[in-house]
């Protein structure tokens, strides 16, 4: 089971990597804009939506996307599904970056980001905190993710003694890289338990901690097949068609489970009522039933999910499903009440859009000079 | 390709143990009102909307006035607005105005008008402060207030999205914002004297009062026979000062006393309350749900760790094979060129 592992080589600042290097400076601008006028200045944040773009986007769903090496750790380590092992480093890259870069969102959201430590002193800690449990369980697992993709960073600097010294230490970081996105990723949904009737009926729940977690490691199995699949015709690689056939086999089981708690549990609250009311909730509510369904009946069907096209659109479905249920439940459902409206300003998505350009890059600058991907046929020792 | 059956049944174990140490966790009891909590009863059939009480509010914690540029311009005239048109970064008290019809006739829902003051509710179970992740929101043991310690505050905003009513406001047009809310003049408080707002209202409207005082009061005042004079007291409840007022008919109940778990400041009104722009709540605040929850999923941090050792365990095992090859040295990756399990 060991793996070769190379960097993909070629060229690195091609047109693609420019144009994304563009967006991250247009971003740079609205973030400078930002630390000297105030956040009122780039985004549409208000007093009745005090979290919008940033939050929702760059933290809540970013970091269910991330969840790759949270995902694939699950399937190699915990049901010894030792096959799919040479996918785990490059799950781990979209992983770092995700992870790290909305550590990075946090700064340029939170007001006083001067004053972020606090959440470390014993002083200042409240227990009863949904927020003080995530802001601890990601800080952490951003430098556990680091710790696990450090292989890959160490044997491109070819610092042997030190990989060799990592590598026993390892399975405890796995252990603990696989306990802290479950802590967190269910608590991003307790974090809207206490808004209450902000938050539409048909999105708050008691179960929203289960929700979101078996989400998020649905999310987590559809990047890693979308992005295997993106990076294979971009970076004209072989089609691992196979080995991802799989990783889309275990999705529809999660899928379902979610939808049977989701809508179970709504029929028995009596909020399932809500869908009658009128406005676009029900809708929204529809079109993430459709993204599932089609994701479950397409990824359920051995024949389709093999076509690498089919497989393709499904697992962009289950991440966009994913990312719809907590765009409405955050942003497009939540209403504080009346008088309150909120879009995300210009500088507001530029500055999101600029995050995604510098994942992108990196992901690129990684991918072809660090040895992340597998070789399809096993190195010769 | 089978799923090992012993690392399945291990996570399973793991998960049940999660799931069975969880009901043994008590639902959180909620907040009881200290014995000494102080707070405002506004009546706003006794109010006349002078805004005085926002004009007190800003001089004692010095707040600037505010800027309204499309009125500034509609008058030819520059900050002149001592308050803006709600709360905001500058406004921890404000009156509005309920208005229906030809709004003719104060105190009536239908073609009146009713003045409502807002601000702060001190609520005695405050989400704000269950939720400020850095305790820079806490809630006097003794007087009730909630207040904020910008030292502590992180800006998350989190106390905005937790709050029922709204209250906490956030300065998005400062480099270094803060959050801005009602403290209930808690300096004040502390050298004996009372919230500002209370203070200047010559009619009663905002009285100060122990909690407990203040909703007897209420009471006695919804048992009041509509267009009979009655003696209402001024400023504080235990202050002796008092003046005579034509009853108007009450809506009967006093906003505050049970919702989200009871409130510090109490409203009454002739006109509902949700009219006036308060939210229908629950009793039970959502911080105790939200802190049950949360407890019962980290019952004592036991099933988090019970699970971390069996995760440990499982990641140990499939990473031997791994530990026993580097450590003989044989395998040196070659250039730029990795193996092996991370
Ligand atoms: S009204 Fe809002 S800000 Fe005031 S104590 Fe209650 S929850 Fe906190
Ligand atoms: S903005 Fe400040 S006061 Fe409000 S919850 Fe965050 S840290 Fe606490």
């Amino acid at each position: 089971m060991t793996e070769v592992y190379r960097p993909v080589g070629g060229r690195l600042l091609t047109r693609q990597f420019y144009f994304m290097g563009f967006l991250a400076l247009i971003a740079g601008y609205f973030i400078i804009r930002r630390f000297i006028f105030g956040i009122g200045d780039v985004s549409h944040l208000s007093d009745g939506y005090p979290w919008g773009m940033w939050i929702t986007y760059d933290v809540v769903t970013g970091t269910a996307i991330a969840c790759g090496g949270y995902a694939m750790a699950l399937l190699v380590y915990v049901f010894n599904r030792g096959q799919f092992h040479p996918i785990i480093r490059v799950a781990l890259l979209t992983s770092v970056f995700g992870y790290t870069l909305a550590g990075i969102s946090i700064v340029i959201d939170v007001g006083r980001y001067w004053q972020l430590y606090n959440v470390f002193l014993p002083q200042y800690a409240n227990l009863n905190s949904v927020m003080l449990e995530v802001a601890l369980c990601v800080t952490l697992y951003t430098l556990v993710l680091w710790i696990e993709f450090s292989p890959a960073i160490l044997e491109a600097m070819k610092a042997n003694r030190l990989l060799r010294q990592l590598r026993h230490v390892l399975f405890f970081f796995i252990g603990l890289g696989i306990l802290l996105p479950t802590m967190h990723q269910s608590s991003l949904g307790s974090l809207l338990i206490i808004a209450g009737y902000k938050v539409h009926p048909l999105w708050l729940t008691n179960i929203i901690p289960l929700l979101f977690l078996i989400t998020a490691i649905a999310m987590g199995y559809g990047m890693v097949v979308f992005e295997s699949l993106y990076a294979s015709v971009n970076l004209k690689r072989e089609l691992e068609t196979d080995m991802l056939s799989r990783i889309g086999a275990v999705i529809p089981w999660l899928l379902i489970l979610y939808l049977v708690l989701r809508i179970g549990d709504l029929a028995m609250t009596g909020n399932l009522v809500a869908l009658t009311r009128p406005g676009p909730e029900p809708f929204l509510f529809a079109a993430e039933m459709a993204l599932f369904l089609f994701a479950i009946v397409t990824l359920l069907n051995r024949k389709l999910r093999e076509r690498p096209t089919v497989l393709f659109w499904s697992a962009l479905a289950v991440v966009l499903a994913g990312a719809l249920y907590r765009f409405d439940a955050f942003m497009i459902a939540y209403n504080p009440g009346a008088g309150w409206h909120y879009f995300p300003g210009v500088g507001e998505m530029l500055i999101t859009l600029g995050i995604v350009a510098i994942e992108v890059m990196a992901y690129l600058f990684f991918v072809k000079k660090t040895p992340i991907l597998a070789m399809h046929r096993p190195h010769p020792a | 390709m089978n799923i090992d059956r012993r690392d399945f049944f291990k996570v399973v174990f793991a998960g049940a143990a999660t799931a069975l140490t969880a009901p043994t966790a008590q639902a959180r009891p909620p907040k009881e009102l200290s014995p000494d909590a102080v707070g405002i009863l506004y009546d706003a059939t006794l109010c006349i909307g002078c805004k005085v009480c926002e004009v007190e509010c800003k001089a004692a914690n010095a707040m600037p006035m505010s800027h309204d540029t499309p009125l500034e311009q509609a008058h030819g005239v520059s900050g002149l607005w001592d308050s803006g048109n709600d709360l905001n970064s500058q406004n921890l008290n404000k009156i509005k105005i309920y208005a229906n019809g030809t709004a003719e006739v104060k105190d009536r829902e239908l073609d009146g008008y009713s003045f409502v003051k807002r601000n702060c509710m001190h609520c005695v179970d405050p989400n704000c402060v269950s939720a400020c992740p850095v305790s820079a929101l806490t809630k006097d043991p003794v007087t009730g207030a909630v207040t904020y310690n910008p030292e502590a505050c992180i800006g998350c905003r989190y106390c905005q999205l937790a709050c029922p009513f709204n209250i906490p406001k956030f300065e998005y047009d400062k480099a270094f914002p803060k959050i801005v809310k009602c403290e209930m003049c808690s300096e004040r408080l502390a050298e004996g004297d009372i919230p500002a707002c209370c203070d200047a209202c010559p009619t009663g409207a905002s009285l100060f009062g122990r909690v407990s005082d203040l909703l007897n009061e209420g009471h006695r005042r919804l048992t009041f026979q509509p267009s009979e004079r009655q003696e209402y007291p001024v400023r504080r409840l235990d202050g002796g000062e008092t003046r005579t007022a034509e009853v108007a008919t009450y809506y009967p109940k006093i906003y505050g006393e049970t919702e989200t778990g009871g409130t510090q400041s109490l409203l009454m009104a002739a006109v509902p309350f949700e009219k006036l722009g308060l939210p229908a709540l629950g009793d039970e605040s959502r911080a105790q749900l939200s802190e049950t929850i949360q407890h019962t999923l980290y019952h004592g941090m036991m099933a988090p760790t019970v699970l971390l050792g069996g995760l440990v365990y499982a990641a140990y095992r499939h990473t031997h094979e791994d530990r026993e090859e580097t450590s003989g040295d044989q395998d040196r990756p070659q250039d730029g060129e990795g193996r092996g399990h991370d």
